[in-house]
């Protein structure tokens, strides 16, 4: 079975978004190909857990992902791909799939449906990941810290060209770090490209 | 830096505004203790805000902006909107570039601030094109209202000691009251020369904007001689209350100095400090000596710049009194 957890962003209630996380994944180069093909059946934004510093860092782009698309003021082809090109701090949407998106070899992975259609709930999204991925799916709590058990600091540093933010041991314990890597990284990408 | 305030909240997640509705509430209800903010022509915000089930407080409304207190990213978020609407004088196109070109610069400068370390409120997302730009809720009251707070305090204290006829005891309270006062603005004239070692002027630096984050939650209420039969603890939660951070807001104005200019910025930042303080009490005035003595010490520059602020003030005078 498949956990998948429902975040409500404030002033874009009607638009849920749905993220699962699943670890051990093996067919990585399977997902990628079919965001490469474009397969519609695959419209998600598919991304490497270990550049997510924290849920709040993944709602960010997640807002700006549904805000765009619902002021007509996409940049990337699709809602999906605007999510994954909100991430990074630069204009680049090739940079910013090959950063944040999934590789052949990833093994934790995040995966976000955005609720843009009445459609597409929970369970539709559960059902499909369970037939899609092949991994282990983990439960996200309420805080979405889970989201962060793979966060590589040295490569969002790197990523955000910000020497040392984001604390040491590849995984950001300290919360007052955390909270200080987050408000510089939100920052960056509410400006990049402009 | 303190931790934020947190709410409790066991439910990120999921269904309804309801943790921020609550959150909200709690705001307004604070809200409506102080004095209400003078009436606020309407105007249309910007998608998302225009038909939002997320409460949107007015808090102030400035010559170029509108500020609300909301929630962003999660319902236990607090969050300020800054929108800045258009203005129905100005040509579209003209209005559209400088509105974008002035969030835009007013958001580059709080980033680079965060990035250096200064304590400012962080960007949490924005829309150029339609004028507006969400920041970090910065908890706390502004350095206007602790000098208010202080000033009337100072009022009481001295009324106090006359009619109990309690002298020396009350000089020694006075002095440790006097010393968190003192470290407060001591750390006031360093959180302005950080500022400006990041080469970043402020450029409408009065004591509204200049926050206190406090470190514990709730400030102490009584300014009334009777309302604590516990000096001692009294004492402590005044200092308490004082120990905060200091966090510098409203960087609408602010700019990236230029190196030929800056001296000259970095005194105008001073200077419209000192005007601020002078405006509020004479007591305050004298307090700002303080934040003088510790921006002097703050950074290799700041004795120029103090320098260039004694010509100002000539400066200044000299205008008032041919004006």
């Amino acid at each position: 079975m498949v956990h998948v957890r429902t975040y409500r962003l404030p002033h874009y209630e009607q638009y849920p978004v749905h993220v699962a996380l699943f670890r051990d994944v093996s067919n990585a180069a399977f997902l990628r190909k079919q965001l490469l093909e474009a397969n519609e059946d695959f419209d998600y934004a598919f991304l490497d857990a270990s550049m997510i510093i924290s849920l709040t860092h993944l709602l960010s782009a997640s807002f700006m992902a549904v805000h765009r698309s619902l002021t007509n003021s996409l940049k990337a082809r699709t809602p999906h791909s605007e999510l994954v090109f909100r991430l990074h701090p630069n204009n680049n949407i090739g940079e910013s799939y090959r950063k944040f998106g999934i590789s052949d070899t990833t093994t934790a992975l995040i995966a976000v449906k955005l609720s843009l259609s009445q459609d597409i709930t929970a369970e539709t999204v559960a059902a499909h990941l369970g037939e899609a991925v092949q991994g282990e799916s983990v439960q996200i709590g309420d805080d979405g810290h889970e989201l962060t058990n793979w966060t590589d600091a040295n490569k969002v540093n790197e990523t955000y060209k910000t020497p040392n933010l984001l604390g040491k041991n590849g995984h950001a314990s300290d919360n007052t770090n955390l909270e200080h890597a987050q408000a510089v990284i939100l920052g960056l990408m509410t400006i990049k490209g402009s | 830096m303190p931790p934020e305030p947190t709410t409790d909240n066991p439910s990120t997640t999921s269904t309804s505004t309801s943790p921020s509705e609550q959150l909200l509430q709690e705001q307004q209800q604070e809200q409506q203790q102080q004095p209400q903010p003078q009436t606020h022509t309407h105007h249309t915000l910007p998608p998302p805000f225009t038909h939002t089930p997320t409460p949107l407080i007015p808090l102030t409304q400035g010559a170029e902006a509108l500020v609300y207190r909301t929630t962003f990213l999660t319902p236990s978020t607090p969050a300020i909107l800054k929108y800045r609407p258009p203005k129905p004088y100005r040509h579209p196109t003209l209005d559209r570039r400088l509105t974008k070109a002035r969030l835009l610069a007013e958001a580059r400068v709080l980033v680079r601030c965060r990035r250096e370390g200064v304590a400012v409120p962080a960007v949490l997302g924005g829309d150029w094109e339609a004028g507006w730009l969400c920041l970090e809720f910065v908890a706390g009251e502004t350095v206007r209202r602790v000098l208010d707070w202080w000033v009337e305090r100072e009022g009481w204290r001295v009324k106090g000691k006359e009619g109990e006829g309690e002298g020396e005891e009350g000089e020694g309270e006075g002095e440790e009251r006097d010393e968190a006062m003192l470290d407060l603005m001591r750390k006031i004239g360093r959180a302005v020369g950080k500022l400006h070692t990041t080469g970043v002027v402020h450029g409408d630096l009065t004591t509204s904007n200049i926050m206190l984050r406090p470190s514990s939650p709730s400030p102490p209420t009584s300014t009334s001689p009777n309302a604590s039969p516990n000096v001692d603890e009294e004492e402590e939660d005044v200092s308490a209350y004082l120990a905060g951070t200091i966090v510098l807001i409203d960087f609408g104005l602010a700019a990236q100095s230029l190196r030929q200019t800056q001296e000259e910025d970095r005194a105008v930042d001073l200077y419209v400090l000192e005007r601020a303080f002078a405006a509020t009490h004479p007591t305050a005035e004298r307090l700002f000596g303080e934040v003088l003595r510790a921006y002097g010490e703050s950074y290799p520059g700041a004795k120029a710049s103090l320098r260039r602020l004694e010509g100002v003030r000539l400066r200044g005078r000299k205008r008032s009194m041919l004006g």
